[in-house]
């Protein structure tokens, strides 16, 4: 396994033997992975295998049993940190009761962005996920796709330098998951630095470098080529099962 | 600014829920409207059937606002009994009167005890009558107006508990409290939040049903409104913050129906609708943990006996103290879904 290690003020994220347990199971285990700024990092594993928990220490929701997180070189959990990523969580999150635009200002004054400034923001972040025209809609009114969307144009209102988004293409048909690889893709140009979940292994393929987990271990950190070649697998799905095995050997 | 963005995103969730508007603010008053008619029903007219009994005490009877049925023979008069018709019979034994009660209903019972004494004692010279005066209240007052104070306490507290436990728990259970969290905002300004959002509404409420039970109801009011106001406003906070703070240890909205029986039935048995005087000692006493208690007593003083704010300045300090109490918790509380 190996490491890239860097100073800490050109990493996005440094974990250091991060142990995480829930009562006496243990989630995460020594999980030690710098993410550089303006990657488009994944994190890919089986459902259960602690990429959600790992999302959690890294944004500061939780704080872990052991070892360290630093966020864009500070020590994490830190409460002035919060207004500096933007997240999108695996549940969409939304007020189903209330129109998007209003969703939005809400998520907009917690961040603290106000009047003309505000409504610019929630304007821009709409146009991204192509949601403009429906902003006066009630979310109830919305698809499973929309809210989706709507959830990604809320964790992107105070253009955050860090995205951190679990399963962001969960449930969601082919053709809206490619757009909103688009948009991932366009964020990534302007300079943002996005960390994902999945566990769609095709969706791996798109990132710049992939970290494979597997029983709250770290199996392998590598470009999705690298992983490929030294394997000698074809896809990346083959080169996470092989990965798989050389661990539980 | 992030506590007034929650407020109004409470206040417009509110407007929209036409549903939960309704049951907070036309429940309460529907339910003590229906209790006004209940318990201020028409006094109940007694049934006595009279075996063999002198004309001259069958006469006073009736003249007590009683249905006397004569009856010769005193089985016919026990089946009357059984079938339920008579509440009473009274016959008379060896020159002794008897009374055969009906039994089943406690109240009945006393009630003809009461009044067949007052028939058979007045065949003695009449006594001294008393002059009555009343310290508080007066001839006219029932018993819906004894407890309805109570009763106005409680529906504040009991609605409102309700609501804010589950839209508070709708809000963790549907994420958006993980999201909140994952924005700059501090876990105090959350619980002012939904203080401030829900403390609107609870303000209208409370003023509502004071209003309508004094104004339209009429029940006896020899106090201050505004001191009435108060106390059901600080109630309502109370119910506000120990409703979020419950509904951090539920995980559904059926858990927080399990709290009813939990949290506020017991306080229905200490507020003073049944008296606190006829417990044991110990009992009495857990009456001082119960919110209700501090509200209702407060509450009766000003309406019944016209108490001020001298009288009740302990009542609403303490209810200050234990909504502050259940703010702070929660506070602590929300630690479990952020480590900061």
């Amino acid at each position: 396994m190996t490491l890239t290690t860097s100073p800490h003020s050109h990493a996005a994220v440094v974990l250091q033997g991060i142990i995480r347990k829930f009562g006496k199971r243990t989630v995460l285990d020594g999980i030690t992975l710098t993410i550089q700024r303006g990657e488009l990092f994944g994190l890919l594993g089986p459902s259960g295998s602690g990429k959600t928990t790992l999302v959690k220490l890294i944004t500061g929701i939780d704080s872990a049993d052991g070892g360290t997180v630093h966020m864009l070189g500070q020590q994490m959990p830190r409460l002035s940190m919060l207004q500096r990523f933007g997240y999108m969580a695996q549940s969409d999150a939304l007020y189903n009761d209330l129109t998007a635009l209003q969703n939005l200002q809400f998520f907009a004054a917690l961040y603290g962005l106000k009047g003309r400034q505000a409504m610019e923001r929630i304007n821009g972040a709409m146009e991204i996920v192509s949601l403009l025209p429906h902003l006066h809609k009630p979310v109830a009114a919305y698809s499973g796709g929309m809210k989706r969307r709507l959830s990604l144009a809320i964790s992107l209102l105070h253009e955050p330098e860090l995205l951190v988004l679990d399963e962001p293409t969960v449930g969601i048909d082919p053709v809206l998951r490619q757009s909103i690889w688009r948009e991932l893709g366009a964020m990534r140009e302007r300079g943002t630095t996005i960390i994902l979940t999945t566990h769609v292994m095709d969706e791996a393929d798109k990132c710049d470098r992939l970290a494979l987990i597997r029983e709250g271990k770290l199996t392998a950190v590598d470009t999705p080529e690298a992983l490929k070649a030294r394997t000698g697998s074809g896809t990346i799905e083959e080169a996470f099962i092989r990965l798989g095995e050389g661990e539980a050997r | 600014m992030r506590v007034r963005a929650l407020a109004i995103r409470i206040i417009r969730q509110f407007v929209r829920d036409k549903r939960t508007l309704a049951l907070l603010f036309l429940a309460p008053l529907l339910i003590l409207g229906l209790m006004k008619l209940v318990f201020n029903g028409q006094d109940m007219q007694l049934e006595i059937g009279a075996v063999q009994l002198p004309p001259a005490i069958a006469e006073r009877l009736a003249s007590n606002e009683a249905n006397v049925t004569v009856y010769a023979d005193p089985a016919a008069a026990e089946q009357a009994l059984k079938e339920g018709e008579l509440h009473a019979v009274l016959q008379l034994r060896d020159g002794v009167p008897a009374i055969t009660l009906e039994g089943s209903d406690p109240a009945i019972s006393k009630a003809v005890q009461l009044m067949l004494q007052r028939t058979l004692q007045s065949e003695a010279p009449t006594a001294i009558q008393p002059s009555i005066t009343y310290l508080h209240g007066n001839e006219n007052m029932a018993a819906f107006d004894s407890f309805g104070p109570v009763l106005i306490g409680f529906f504040s507290f009991f609605f409102v508990f309700m609501l804010a436990g589950v839209s508070f728990l709708r809000e963790r259970t549907g994420g958006t409290l993980e999201r909140l969290l994952a924005t700059p905002i501090r876990r105090w300004e959350v619980v002012l939040g939904y203080l401030s959002g829900f403390g609107l509404f609870t303000l209208l409420q409370a003023a509502l049903i004071a209003w309508f039970s004094i104004d339209v109801l009429g029940l006896y009011m020899d106090g201050s409104i505004w001191l009435v106001l108060l106390m059901n406003l600080l109630l309502s906070l109370t119910a506000l913050t120990l409703g979020t703070l419950l509904s951090s240890f539920a995980s559904n909205e059926f858990q927080i129906i399990q709290f009813i029986p939990l949290v506020v039935v017991p306080q229905v048995f200490f507020s003073g609708l049944f008296s606190l005087e006829s417990m044991t000692p110990w009992l009495q006493k857990l009456s001082y943990f119960m919110p209700l208690y501090y509200g209702a007593d407060a509450m009766r003083g000003i309406m019944l006996r016209g108490e001020g704010w001298p009288d009740i300045q302990w009542n609403v300090g303490i209810l200050l103290g234990l909504s502050l109490l259940f703010a702070l918790l929660n506070v602590l509380a929300l630690r479990k879904h952020r480590a900061i």
